[in-house]
């Protein structure tokens, strides 16, 4: 089979974002204001002018966040886990990637990578609409549309709730939720659900129709800075209905209990 | 009686008495030695340079960017009326600019980058030549970037050309600031990521009003008091943090002039000297009639004069503590140099209350069919019109929606609409006058608090003109995306300034649909606090309007040019807080009512000539 060229949904993104940003660029060409261009000259106070304007709230930042980087713990095996997600761009208008995936530690490889490249605007004061496209790298390569719904809900939940339409024409959907409690100004307790379901059966990807997988976890961070913080957790990770089977069939378990050592980590 | 001039020389001899030491930058002159921590420069022509150089706070090696070499930068000592010319020379590797804070200079020689001169490159000297148009207490900073924060301000105290109606023996200069060992880009940065990472003071799970309730359902937070706190800040006295203990001495009896200065970047400060009272006798810059109080709140960018009398032989401290009550910094007021007065300890740490956020209901009941707020104690308005018996003047016709409890004559009232949007996040429901009020946290402590209700200017106002009409402007905000703007368009969206009439008398009314204090600041014209004052009603540079606080301002629009108006905050300018005034010449002799382009006359003001940016279709 043909593999998609990884260099494809990173542009893909960065041609979304510029045409998103594109219409959002003002052609005004009149001076808000010009009492100085008299005594300075024009050219020059224009450029002042383009400088403090964009100064004032036209910045762009790059972000990343880890915000699981563990290793996982079980009877099944030890395997190190990752679920991460960058941006650029500025208050409106980002470029925004995410990143999960799980290798084994007991030397099988990885099992599961994907990346995600999403044109990310801002809708509401706590809401974003994201799309864009999904490459899967392992188990095997697949790409994917995506469209995602990204905030902070009410009472502090933050939440991401994508929908995937793969290249062979399965849909799927991944929610995922957390919440962080402060037990004090750094000791951080972090619930977190993340729930996979799919459209239709989808057996070489060993995932039925309806809810597939649930994990629900706690971690408990502390923020030796807010950058940088060390984790222990645990996790209930389970499959249902016909993912179950499929699980079992393959001589898996449904279910599993993962502890957790990780570290936190954005800039 | 005592010749206070004489004294003066005396208090700056000690400084030069030292000999070598005196040529140490200020930060490294012990303050044993009666440091008076500001170099002070006088006369007509001053040589400024802005540069970067190594300082030492609190142990802690740091390089700041400012002005001849310390930290503050030097006391200007200007005289009124004098002619003066300020060369500034650019040291640095990218552009910078020195704005003087509340001085009404011509614009073109305000210094604020892109608008009102191009600012000052790299290598290059600038002549700023302006005529000191008043006296008092100011300062002067950069305008450029975020240099602020990394130490490019300094004092000016312009002496009267006539008697200074306050009497004192013994004066200092106090400049108060926030100094980050974190370079301000990152910290505006990390801001931006992550809005409430540098507050160290969140609700927690023993302390959880915030997570639920009408807090947790708006997702805003009643601890979120400063966007910086003292987890990064070392907070300073005229450069000195509490370990670097900056000295006063006094002899017991004196009267002892303390100039206050907020310098800093984010810090309202809570200022108070335990066991001393302070009789205010100056706001940012002008005389006000004296007042005592025991504390009080001060927003970035106003300055405060106080006049104490210690009477007892024992050290007192001087506390500038953070307006959230993550640090202070403290300095020492003794009748010798070398004292070290006891540092209080911090307070707790207040919570902002439904009243901040403008949802007051409880203290509002009963008053329901109210349209509008916006008569406090503020409604001199209504004093002033009918004083001057404005009925004579045939301004009814500009009357768009007439407030049934207000004057019989309203003004033209220009307010766009708010929209809640990704830039704002709420629009405060109740906004009333909080004038009387001292300030966040300061409500129950066990002394007297000053309010901006007692400031009374102790010369009478000159102009008497009730406004002709009244632009309503509202700060926005939305923490969690730290996006901050006026009426909801950020700076670098604004594609028309807000045009003043020369000549004109204009109310401005700044309601806050945000949960922080904005110490808004204008420059090149005073705002007369419309507070009751009368014919006295004092005048600022720089208003802080406090949470749902809903602040009218008259200000008399004298002099043509592009003026900044902004939030002090820095960081909250650098989001887009931030807009330009342009006074303008008035398009004809018609009265100043009638000035008005057809375009801004409706009411309400439906978006004429403002982007209101991306987060719209």
């Amino acid at each position: 089979m043909m593999k998609p060229n990884l260099a494809a949904p990173l542009l893909l993104g960065f041609a979304l974002y510029a045409t998103g940003s594109a219409f959002a660029e003002d052609t005004n060409q009149t001076p808000p204001w010009d009492q100085a261009d008299a005594i300075y000259g024009e050219d020059v106070m224009a450029d002042a002018r383009r400088d403090v304007l964009a100064e004032g709230g036209d910045q762009k930042s790059f972000y990343i966040l880890f915000n699981q980087l563990e290793a996982q713990m079980s009877d099944e095996g030890d395997s190190l886990y990752w679920n991460g997600q960058a941006w650029y761009g500025g208050d409106i208008n980002k470029l925004w990637f995410k990143s999960e995936g799980r290798a084994s530690l007991n030397g099988e490889g990885v099992d599961d990578a994907e990346i995600q490249a999403l044109y990310s605007r801002a809708v509401a004061p706590f809401w974003n609409v994201q799309a864009g496209v999904r490459y899967d790298i392992e188990p095997d390569s697949l790409a994917h549309g995506v469209v995602a719904l990204n905030g902070l809900a009410p009472y502090w939940f933050e939440v991401d709730a994508s929908a995937f339409l793969s290249e062979k024409g399965d849909v799927t959907a991944r929610i995922e939720a957390e919440y962080e409690l402060l037990l004090t100004q750094r000791l951080i307790l972090q619930p977190r659900i993340e729930a996979n379901l799919s459209a239709q059966d989808i057996p070489e990807r060993e995932t039925g129709a309806g809810l597939s997988t649930l994990d629900a976890g706690l971690r408990l961070r502390y923020e030796i800075r807010r950058e940088f913080a060390p984790y222990v957790g645990v996790e209930w990770q389970s499959a249902f209905g016909e993912t179950r089977d499929m699980i079992k069939a393959a001589g898996g378990e449904g279910d599993d209990i993962v502890f957790l050592v990780g570290l936190r980590t954005w800039y | 009686m005592l010749n206070r001039r004489h004294m003066l020389q005396t208090v700056l001899g000690t400084g030069a008495a030292l000999g070598a030491s005196s040529l140490l930058p200020a930060w490294a002159k012990p303050s044993s030695n009666g440091n008076l921590g500001v170099p002070s420069l006088s006369g007509t022509r001053f040589d400024l340079e802005i540069g970067r150089f190594p300082v030492r706070l609190n142990g802690k090696a740091g390089m700041a960017t400012g002005i001849n070499g310390t930290l503050p930068g030097p006391l200007l000592r200007l005289r009124e009326g004098d002619n003066v010319t300020m060369n500034v020379t650019n040291r640095l590797a990218e552009d910078t600019s020195i704005h003087w804070h509340g001085l009404l200079v011509p614009f073109h020689m305000d210094g604020v980058p892109g608008v009102s001169f191009p600012g000052i490159k790299p290598g290059e000297t600038f002549k700023y030549q302006f005529k000191v148009p008043q006296n008092g207490t100011y300062w002067y900073h950069s305008h450029s970037g975020l240099q602020e924060q990394l130490g490019h301000y300094g004092p000016i105290v312009i002496d009267p050309a006539g008697a200074d109606p306050v009497a004192y023996d013994r004066e200092y200069v106090l400049v108060l600031s926030d100094w980050s060992f974190t370079h301000p880009h990152r910290i505006f940065d990390k801001l931006k990521k992550n809005a409430e990472s540098l507050n160290f003071n969140r609700p927690t799970l023993s302390n959880p009003t915030g997570l639920g309730g009408m807090w947790g359902q708006m997702r805003m937070s009643p601890r979120d008091l400063a966007d910086v706190t003292g987890e990064t800040y070392t907070y300073l006295i005229n450069g000195h943090s509490t370990a670097d203990n900056f000295n006063m001495v006094f002899q017991p009896g004196e009267r002892v002039r303390l100039r206050i200065i907020n310098a800093s970047a984010m810090t309202l400060f809570n200022v108070r000297l335990p066991g001393l009272p302070m009789t205010v006798v100056q706001a940012d810059g002008l005389n006000v009639q004296p007042v005592e109080t025991d504390e009080f709140q001060m927003g970035v960018a106003e300055t405060y004069d106080v006049i104490i009398a210690p009477t007892e032989a024992r050290a007192y401290a001087f506390v500038a503590e953070s307006i959230d009550r993550s640090g202070q910094a403290v300095a020492t007021l003794g009748p010798q140099a070398g004292m070290r007065a006891d540092a209080p300890a911090l307070r707790p740490v207040p919570m902002l209350t439904m009243r901040d956020m403008g949802m007051a209901h409880g203290d509002m009941a009963g008053m329901s069919g109210m349209g509008s707020m916006d008569h406090g104690p503020d409604t001199s308005m209504d004093t002033d019109m009918s004083d001057h018996a404005m009925k004579g003047h045939d301004m009814g016709t500009m009357s768009m929606q007439p407030d049934p409890n207000g004057a019989a004559v309203q003004p033209v009232k220009i307010e766009a609409d708010i929209e809640r949007g990704p830039g704002v996040a709420k629009v405060s429901g109740m906004t009333m006058s909080r004038l009387g009020e001292p300030g966040i946290g300061l409500d129950d402590v066990p002394h007297r608090t000053l309010t901006y209700n007692q400031l009374r200017a102790l010369d009478m106002n000159e102009d008497h003109r009730p406004p002709g009409r009244e632009i309503v402007i509202h700060l926005t905000s939305n923490m969690e995306r730290y996006m901050w703007s006026f009426d909801g368009v950020k700076f670098s969206e604004v594609t028309e300034s807000i045009k003043f009439y020369e000549g004109e008398r204009v109310r401005l009314t700044l309601v806050n649909d945000t949960m922080m204090p904005h110490p808004i600041h204008l420059h090149g014209m005073f705002f007369d606090l419309v507070n009751g004052g009368g014919h006295h009603m004092p005048r600022k540079h720089t208003v802080t309007v406090k949470p749902a606080d809903r602040v009218s301002v008259d200000i008399t629009a004298e002099h043509v040019g592009d003026w900044a108006f902004h939030c002090h905050l820095l960081y909250h300018m650098h989001a887009g807080m931030m807009q330009v005034v342009s006074v303008i010449p008035p398009a004809d002799d018609t009265t100043p009512a009638e000035k008005m382009p057809a375009g801004q006359m409706n009411m309400p003001m439906d978006h004429h000539g403002m982007n209101h940016g991306e987060g719209k279709s």
